[in-house]
């Protein structure tokens, strides 16, 4: 059994488990030894891609090939290069951080669990694959569970939010499964077979009409889910009605299909496209960035601030994108993974203090620094880190960011940084503002005196989250380099034209 | 006749004497042990069913009136399944309900013979075995509808389906004498082959095409379906919309592919706006739907313009993807018809908030019917998906790209009103929720059977390279 079909083996093999779980106990004990498995995994594949990239220069590593529609050459393709490697270490971390906050979820634990890795699932096999019509598969995998799980489990209008979440998302994807025919149909371009293999595919000059025409398909089909605007409104609405897991996964690693899959088959695939169409996306992701930052300033409910702020920072992953230079690539794959685990714990944070206070309203919240300070002072860390503070993850994201943009010298582009790079002003504004409205002050309801106490699992939890982010902060170099050899093929193939 | 013709004609004969067999023993089975006669049937049906896997040889009888090749036979093995499972999961219903009527036997006979219609339709070699094949699929299935006697709804349905169906073979028929005016000849072979494009042979053709469009129930031919779904017994309706439908796709391909093939560039520009028209309006009207019955009706309705995408192509591919696409249609109907079924005879409920909160006391139950419509909205990894994807990759293959476009519109919308059903079962919570029950032995096999298929037909891919292998015969 290869390295990477096991990120698709252990966790069905754990829903299997799970299955015949009887209680919450067992079944969270299930779904934790399964995810600690997983995340053994990912980092055990960290350690041997370094040791397979000093010898391999191929553009993905540890590729395996199995047959599975043979007439229309569908394979079950796997491999990873450094980007993917990353993300698919951030989807563990996650994931083992959200079965540690839903420790004590009483309605239907077991099918709760469930829905959880089968999402786990999907993104898994999404990042590992490199054939496009399995890669739609996984992606689908992922989506659709989040129905069940902000359905059954989540609150306020959930039935609402699940349906419009789960609308636009299939919608979107039926977008892209249109794209994926054209560049498939494509595909033998060149006088060879058809075929779904990326990096086949990669070879293939597809004509440029083809390119102009599937590439808006394509990149709106993930964009929605990277929260492009105007096609951001299931975001806010989704992440408030989740349950606090189902949050943390999905702005944490969910979202980041969008930015990963645009990166890696609408751009590498159909580059000329990406280079006609740029400038169109490059505006609405730009108006993205403001408007989230601002869509945040003016929320009161800690989630909706959270999702708005998320539209805002996952808007510049796909500006950096759209900027198609190397330097700002870099910037915006940081910033996914930076993002991730920032809004994670963020979403982990804000469940905890809901949990407690049963509001999430910042208005009726006060002083919480004096009842529960080990919340408040990670509440801090993660506001200074999401408002890019040097030392954090966000700040070496931003900052690859803005100069790889600002290294375009038309007009354009430059007013487009500079309309962006404004938004990091208004992120400190928000930021500051929940921190000093929600946790300095005078404690303004009595309640809120006597607020039980943070346990095991729920530092647990956080550290997993905290740790990686700090580490991004203080060590980028590593991750770079990984992200930086990973690059080099896009750049040769992409900035060519 | 000699020996060789039985061999070829085994599948007709076998169930043939199954069906007379079943007269003589309404006559003889005393009155007192008429229950026997479902296990009896099934028993029949299932040998029957086992023996149709035998291999067949390509060849034809009756001087080409009749004809059979190993895709004509794989398509009555699929059809025979379908019925099996069908069977099974109307066994409790014909026992509860319909023996006390006296007319167990009647159910049985009625459908094989309908069944008996198909296998000469699909297999037919000229116009007249078509239509004596139509009809004699269609005219049970009237009296099928109508089965319920002592409800005012089934009777209506009734009446309905047999004055519709009436007037679609009687245009079918004006159709075929039209072509036979253009051509000179009934037989496929000779049409085919002295076929040419004008008005006459135009106009025979779409007039033909609406017998077969009204069993497909594909706009505008769709006005009976949801009435008489709603009318019929549920087995009835299941019966509709999975056999009934998944034969006339059948034959409409062949005919399409093989006989009007010199037409092609026409009927594919009709086929194109009757798709999109039939997944519009499909889709539209379920979204408002509460009986379960008159949903699924517009569910099936809507997967009828899917199945037009592989249509239009005309290509081997567009056949492969076709049968592929109705093989995983009919077990996915099945589950979902199956699952309705056990519940109205259980409770006598058939809406959609009756179903509130059914996971809680029924979770198996609910998770086939979520199985069921993930399958129908095309959610991987259920089959659905898999039969989906291709078919649309059938009509992108010729350039069909704002159909496919066109088709994936319709695939969200189709998934709103499948997420409803869902929601009530596993979201809503009810004060009265319909109690825990179990099903007997026949309905759970019927459901597992399906559910076996829904999971196993998708993932399982040599089955997709053989009808891909065998579909070569309509496209030489």
């Amino acid at each position: 059994m290869d390295i990477l079909s096991l990120f698709v083996i252990v966790p069905v093999l754990t829903i299997l488990a799970l299955v015949f779980t009887k209680d919450l106990k067992q079944a969270r004990i299930t779904a934790m030894i399964g995810s600690l498995v997983q995340l053994g995994m990912a980092i055990h594949l960290i350690f041997s891609y370094f040791e397979e990239r000093a010898v391999n220069k191929s553009i993905m590593l540890f590729t395996q090939d199995r047959v599975w529609f043979e007439h229309f050459n569908i394979h079950f393709a796997t491999g990873v290069d450094g980007i993917s490697a990353a993300l698919l270490l951030l989807t563990s971390i996650i994931v083992l951080a959200g079965v540690f906050i839903s420790w004590k979820i009483d309605d239907l634990p077991k099918e709760f669990f469930i829905s959880l890795l089968v999402l786990a699932t999907g993104v898994y096999g999404f990042f590992i694959s490199i054939d496009l019509f399995t890669m739609f598969v996984f992606y689908e995998i992922a989506v659709i569970p989040m129905y069940l799980l902000i359905g059954i489990w989540g609150s306020g209008p959930k039935e609402y939010s699940a349906m419009k979440l789960t609308l636009m998302l299939m919608g979107a994807s039926a977008v892209l499964l249109v794209g994926i025919l054209g560049i498939y149909f494509n595909s033998n371009a060149n006088g060879g077979a058809l075929t779904f293999n990326i990096l086949e595919i990669s070879k293939v000059y597809i004509p440029f009409v083809a390119q102009k025409l599937f590439f808006p398909l394509t990149f709106i089909g993930f964009a929605v889910l990277g929260a492009l605007f105007p096609f951001h409104t299931w975001s806010p609405d989704g992440h408030a009605s989740a349950p606090t897991a189902v949050s943390m996964l999905h702005a944490g690693v969910l979202m980041k299909l969008g930015g990963y899959g645009i990166f890696r088959i609408a751009m590498f695939l159909l580059p000329e496209g990406a280079k006609e169409w740029s400038w169109f996306f490059i505006i609405l992701s730009a108006i993205g960035v403001i408007y989230g930052a601002f869509g945040a300033l003016k929320q009161t409910d800690l989630k909706y601030i959270n999702a708005y702020s998320s539209v805002s920072h996952l808007g510049m992953v796909l500006f950096a994108l759209l900027m198609l230079n190397k330097t700002a690539w870099n910037g915006a794959i940081l910033q996914s993974l930076s993002h991730g685990f920032m809004t994670a714990l963020f979403f982990a944070l804000i469940g905890m203090i809901y949990g407690r206070t049963h509001t999430r309203d910042i208005t009726k919240l006060g002083g919480l620094l004096k009842v529960i300070p080990f919340i408040s002072v990670i509440n801090v860390i993660a506001g200074l880190a999401s408002l890019g503070l040097p030392g954090f993850s966000g700040f070496v994201a931003e900052m690859n960011i803005f100069v790889g943009a600002f290294q375009h010298d038309e007009l354009f582009y430059r007013v487009a940084t500079i309309i962006s790079v404004s938004a990091i002003v208004v992120t400190a504004v928000y930021i500051l503002r929940v921190l000093g409205i929600m946790l300095m002050g005078p404690i303004n309801n009595a309640e809120f005196l006597d607020l039980p106490k943070t346990t095991w699992y729920e530092i647990t939890g956080i550290l997993l989250l905290l740790i990686p982010m700090i580490g991004m902060g203080v060590a980028p170099l590593w991750l770079s380099d990984m992200i930086m050899a990973s690059i080099q093929p896009f750049i040769k193939g992409v900035l060519k034209f | 006749m000699d020996f060789n013709s039985f061999i070829i004609l085994r599948q007709e004969i076998l169930l043939l004497a199954i069906t007379l067999g079943l007269v003589v023993g309404e006559i003889f089975i005393p009155k007192n042990k008429k229950r026997y006669i479902v296990h009896l049937a099934l028993f029949l049906f299932g040998i029957h069913t086992i023996v149709g896997f035998c291999n067949i040889e390509e060849s034809s009888l009756f001087g080409g009136m009749f004809r059979t090749n190993n895709m004509i036979h794989l398509f009555k093995n699929i059809l025979n399944v379908g019925v099996f499972v069908l069977l099974l999961q109307s066994a409790d219903w014909i026992q509860e309900k319909v023996i006390g009527q006296n007319k167990g036997t009647e159910f049985f006979i009625l459908m094989f013979s309908s069944l008996l219609g198909m296998y000469f339709m699909i297999s037919s070699g000229d116009f007249l075995m078509f239509f004596i094949g139509l009809e004699l699929s269609t005219l049970p299935v009237a009296a099928l509808v109508a089965l319920e006697t002592s409800k005012r709804i089934s009777s209506e349905a009734g009446v309905k389906f047999i004055l519709s169906a009436g007037l679609a073979t009687g245009v079918s028929l004006f159709g075929i004498s039209l072509l036979y005016a253009a051509t000179g000849s009934i037989y496929y072979n000779d049409v085919m082959t002295t076929l040419t494009s004008n008005n006459l042979t135009l106009l025979g053709s779409i007039l033909f095409f609406s017998g077969l469009a009204f069993k497909i129930s594909l706009v505008p031919f769709h006005f009976w379906t949801a009435d008489v779904y709603e009318g019929a017994p549920i087995s009835t309706a299941s019966y509709l919309s999975v056999i009934s439908k998944g034969a006339a796709v059948f034959i409409l391909m062949i005919l399409l592919f093989t006989v009007l093939k010199p037409l092609m560039h026409i009927w594919q520009t009709i086929i194109y706006v009757i798709a999109v028209a039939t997944m519009f309006i499909g889709n539209l009207f379920a979204l408002r739907q509460q009986n379960m019955k008159r949903f699924l009706a517009f569910s099936s309705i809507a997967q009828a313009g899917f199945i037009l995408l592989g249509l239009i192509s005309g290509t081997q591919l567009g056949t492969a993807t076709i049968v592929y696409f109705v093989l995983i249609y009919i077990f996915s109907n099945l589950a979902a018809f199956g699952v309705v079924q056990a519940i109205s005879l259980q409770t006598g409920k058939e809406n959609r908030d009756d179903y509130n909160g059914l996971y809680r006391t029924n979770p198996n139950l609910s998770l086939v019917m979520m199985l069921a419509l993930f399958s129908l909205a095309g959610i991987p990894p259920v089959a659905g998906f898999f039969g989906k994807f291709f078919l649309f990759a059938a009509a992108a293959s010729k350039g069909y790209y704002f159909l496919v476009f066109l088709a994936v519109v319709n695939v969200t919308i189709s998934l709103y009103y499948y997420l409803l059903v869902i929601r009530a079962m596993f979201i809503r919570k009810s004060e009265d929720p319909i109690p825990f029950f179990k099903s007997k032995i026949y309905m759970r096999l019927g459901l597992i059977i399906a559910v076996i298929g829904i999971l196993v037909l998708g993932l399982y891919s040599p089955l997709y390279d053989y009808i891909f292998e065998l579909s070569t015969i309509f496209n030489k």
